[in-house]
């Protein structure tokens, strides 16, 4: 999972289900349904939200969530390998599918008269799949290329690994996603089908459809597709956790690239109780003041005046299932190093914990919220993923009005405080990039490389 | 996030019968721009976007850059605003300021709550940066830099490297093909930006697309106070033409990679020619329909060699790109190479069978509305519908377009346009032990 922009994760907090046509029913079997209605266009979306993600994998089996996500598409007795997609294409539709640490989920995009063929399908294969070896050995691979693609050949994705695996050391988050290669390389047919034995299950999981649709349809729907799936007894789930940080940890990352790169995370909370809980709000606001716009102060101070950076950004994420990170990155100007750029950086969150925040800021980050409350109003899709990770990460749909009032009541007052609490070196990982020239330069491709 | 597959979102107008279609209005502003609106109450909001033929095709010989340059400053500063109060001002009122930019069109995109107090001020906020930018001298020389270390950064990227060589290898001399180097960077003067800027943001030129919650009477005002102060304008709106055959190539350029990023292809078709359609839909059937093309198939599904494979047409003003892409690992680059020029050389020679043809058209007419549920999809098709002056009716006759296209009017339109013996190929991170071999 990449570092969200503020704008995002803002979005992502706050929504409008309080005046929002918002239904919930859990069928016997377990199965939480939640419908979201919206009649703006004659469109719908299903997603499967299953609570298990890398998170809950085992040393040596790490990506197994993932792998199993590819293998989802490999066929039932009833949809044989490829057939999925060919329907849901067939039917005008749009499907895809997304493994994270706290969750697994499968959504289709159709007309709104094809529910009933979504539901048919998506009920199958989480009961009936197939995990043919052949199908699994082809499909090993896809995702090693995968991994090659986004991480192992991304210096900032590679980066971003390592520095994870440093500031988580007991808690799962320390493992990536798609799991290191070794483990893909070892990882076999009988590890996915136990992992889907053990999760896929209704009451692992979370139905959300959004759209152009009748709740009390919808819920006579899911009960005679998925009704009839029947409950598994899910391991027990012990809890994880993160001991305190006892000191600054700094690594260092070469890769082929031309500028360096830094990235400074510091452990914060995440909403456990959305109404008692009141540091992930100021920490929302936080990452608003400092990024929340091209003239937020971190911008505004290391891009716009000093020049010592050229690009810098937060990264805070309050919705998750285990313990979060405040994110600070930026690229050196040329010219200029990582130690340039932690310095100013520094001085910048010196500031803020010494003098606060203004009330002009704080006015302007919670007007990015009221109007972006609005706007994504625009996106159905959208609106049915808020929910499926507020589901996934412990906390509600109902939760989202909440958050919202919170949000507007932080104070600049908690902003200081939590600033204060968290810049603390001592739950700092600080993670830079050592640019390696590449063997070969290609300074001047085209010329001498042409060949008919 | 992992995703199953990655899907490209390339803007393809496309569009159904069955659903009732945006009521688009249009007309001309005393300006004399071009406005598209679509009238909607449903959400409190609005959006607008305004562009210009001033993309990267745009630029000349010995000043490449200079449109992008022109094109990231115009919300850096603007008449009684500075950069910081451009930024801070929306963001007070919650409004989004963002762009488009591409080889043909260049503008600026708003998106703010439809209430006056909220509206009057984002709007007053863009046509100030679109009318009265102020290139101020210190914003450029570091804008410069920025733009110099970050070209300095994209040379050592397997993917950037890729695409630079590809474009250069298919375009050859036309603007298309150009990529701005360190060395045109530097030479860009504040004078540059202003003169490009006044040639080609003129309102005669330009296309204003209006969606949301306003009335006509309120969209017109608003088309014509975005537009009466624009420049004089008067630079020719045509992109050169592009030469449609090109020697075949074969570029293979090291790098420490674990994969090899594999391009290949050639100019494909503009956005108003009539094989427009035939090659969309047969595209889908060859390397677009995601999971269902013939590219995916075969080298992903059946092979395990990729995990994204794809191809694409990027219609523009002149022919733009016909691309095929895939990343693998470096000892399996050639065989997926050669897996490619297969498919694509049995594509083109033998066409599609009724059934692939069947499934495509299901795909994309079944799939129209989602092309245009929401402001935002509907803001990019005014935006595309006006800038290329497609047919007002183009939403409405989409899905009539593709179903009337037939297997042989894919055949003979791919046989015409893509010849497979006369592509170009780039491959970054090739395999070291045949590095610079020819083909």
């Amino acid at each position: 999972m990449r570092i969200h922009l503020l704008v995002v994760a803002l979005l992502l907090l706050v929504s409008s289900a309080a005046r929002a046509e918002v239904f919930e029913r859990t069928l016997s079997n377990g199965l939480n349904v939640i419908v979201k209605e919206d009649h703006r266009a004659p469109v719908l979306v299903q997603q499967v939200w299953y609570h298990v993600g890398s998170m809950d994998e085992n040393t040596g089996a790490t990506g197994v969530a993932h792998v199993l996500e590819h293998m989802m598409f490999k066929g039932t007795v009833e949809v044989p390998a490829g057939q999925f997609s060919k329907i849901i294409a067939a039917a005008g539709g749009r499907e895809n599918a997304f493994t994270s640490y706290d969750h697994t989920a499968y959504f289709q995009q159709l007309h709104k008269s094809e529910l009933k063929l979504a539901m048919r399908l998506e009920s199958d294969r989480m009961h009936n799949l197939q995990m043919a070896k052949r199908e699994f050995d082809k499909e090993i691979k896809v995702v090693m290329e995968e991994r090659r693609w986004r991480t192992d050949d991304d210096p900032h994705a590679l980066m971003y690994e390592k520095l994870l695996a440093t500031a988580y050391k007991e808690h799962p988050y320390h493992h990536p996603v798609i799991g290191w290669m070794v483990d893909l390389q070892n990882m076999t047919d009988a590890d996915a089908q136990k992992w889907y034995r053990t999760w896929y299950a209704p009451n692992d999981a979370t139905l959300v459809i959004a759209g152009d649709v009748k709740a009390d349809e919808v819920f006579a729907m899911a009960e005679r597709y998925y009704g009839r799936i029947p409950a598994v007894k899910l391991p027990e789930r012990k809890a994880v956790g993160e001991a305190p940080q006892l000191g600054i940890q700094r690594i260092v990352v070469k890769a082929p690239a031309e500028l360096p790169y830094l990235i400074m995370a510091y452990h914060a909370p995440t909403l456990r109780d959305s109404e008692k809980d009141w540091k992930p709000y100021a920490l929302e606001v936080l990452a608003g003041v400092l990024d929340g716009n091209s003239s937020a102060r971190l911008n505004k101070a290391l891009v716009r005046e000093q020049q010592v950076a050229m690009d810098v950004g937060v990264g805070y994420d309050s919705v998750a299932r285990g313990p979060g990170l405040f994110v600070l990155e930026a690229t050196p100007s040329e010219g200029k190093t990582v130690g340039d750029v932690e310095r100013a950086l520094r001085e910048q969150l010196a500031l803020l914990v010494r003098d606060g925040v203004n009330a002009q800021e704080l006015e302007r980050v919670k007007a990015q919220v009221t109007a972006g409350e609005v706007y994504k109003r625009d996106s159905v899709f959208y609106q049915a993923m808020q929910i499926g990770q507020l589901e996934t990460a412990g906390l509600s749909y109902k939760d989202i009005p909440v958050m919202l009032r919170k949000l507007q009541a932080v104070t600049a007052q908690q902003v200081q405080d939590v600033a204060r609490e968290m810049f603390n070196d001592d739950h700092l990982t600080v993670a830079t990039l050592d640019p390696q020239p590449l063997s070969d330069k290609p300074r001047h491709v085209g010329g001498a490389a042409h060949v008919h | 996030m992992f995703t199953r597959f990655l899907s490209f979102a390339i803007l393809l107008c496309a569009a159904n019968a069955a659903l009732a279609t945006p009521q688009i209005q249009h007309w001309e502003a005393p300006s004399g721009a071009r406005v598209y609106f679509v009238e909607d109450h449903s959400l409190p909001m609005l959006d607008v976007a305004v562009d210009f033929p001033a993309g990267s095709g745009y630029d000349v010989a010995g000043k490449v850059g200079v449109a992008n340059l022109t094109y990231g400053m115009l919300d850096l500063g603007a008449q009684g605003l500075s950069e910081d109060e451009v930024a801070s001002k929306l963001a007070d009122i919650g409004a989004q300021m963002s762009g488009q930019f591409d080889d043909d069109r260049a503008g600026l995109r708003l998106r703010t709550l439809s209430n006056p107090a909220e509206r009057d001020v984002a709007l007053d906020i863009l046509g100030r940066c679109l009318q009265w930018p102020l290139f101020p001298e210190p914003v450029l020389a570091r804008e410069k830099a920025r733009l110099i270390a970050a070209l300095k950064e994209e040379e050592t990227q397997p993917e950037s490297i890729a695409n630079k060589a590809f474009d250069k290898a298919v375009f050859g001399v036309h603007p298309y093909g150009w990529h701005v180097e360190v060395a045109d960077v530097e030479k860009i003067q504040r004078a540059e930006l202003d003169s490009f800027y006044r040639a080609h943001y003129g309102a005669n030129t330009a296309v204003v697309a209006l969606m949301g919650d306003v009335t006509r009477a309120q969209a017109e005002a608003i088309a014509q106070r975005l537009t009466a102060s624009l420049p004089a304008g008067g630079a020719d709106p045509r992109v050169p033409a592009v030469m449609i055959r090109i020697k075949p190539s074969e570029q293979r350029i090291p790098h420490p990679a674990s994969q090899s990023h594999i391009l290949t292809g050639a100019p494909g078709v503009a956005r108003n020619d009539e094989d427009y359609f035939p090659l969309y839909v047969g595209n889908y059937i060859l390397g677009g329909g995601g999971f269902v093309s013939r590219l995916m198939n075969e080298v992903r599904e059946k092979r395990g060699l990729a995990y994204s494979v794809y191809s694409y047409f990027i219609p523009m003003q002149q022919p733009g790109l016909f691309e095929i892409g895939l990343q693998t690992k470096k000892d399996q680059a050639d065989e997926s190479l050669r897996l490619v020029r297969k498919v694509l050389r049995e594509f083109v020679d033998k066409g599609v069978t009724e059934k692939e043809l069947r499934a495509a058209k299901q795909n994309i007419i079944g799939g129209f509305p989602l092309r245009i549920d929401s402001n935002r999809k509907i803001l990019d098709y005014l935006s595309v519908i006006g800038f290329y002056e497609l047919p007002l009716t183009y939403l409405d006759d989409f899905t009539r377009n593709v179903d009337k296209v037939t297997p042989r009017q894919i055949h003979d339109a791919f046989k015409r346009r893509i010849d497979p013996d006369a592509l170009a190929t780039v491959i970054v991170g090739a395999p070291e032990d045949k590095a610079g071999a020819a083909k």
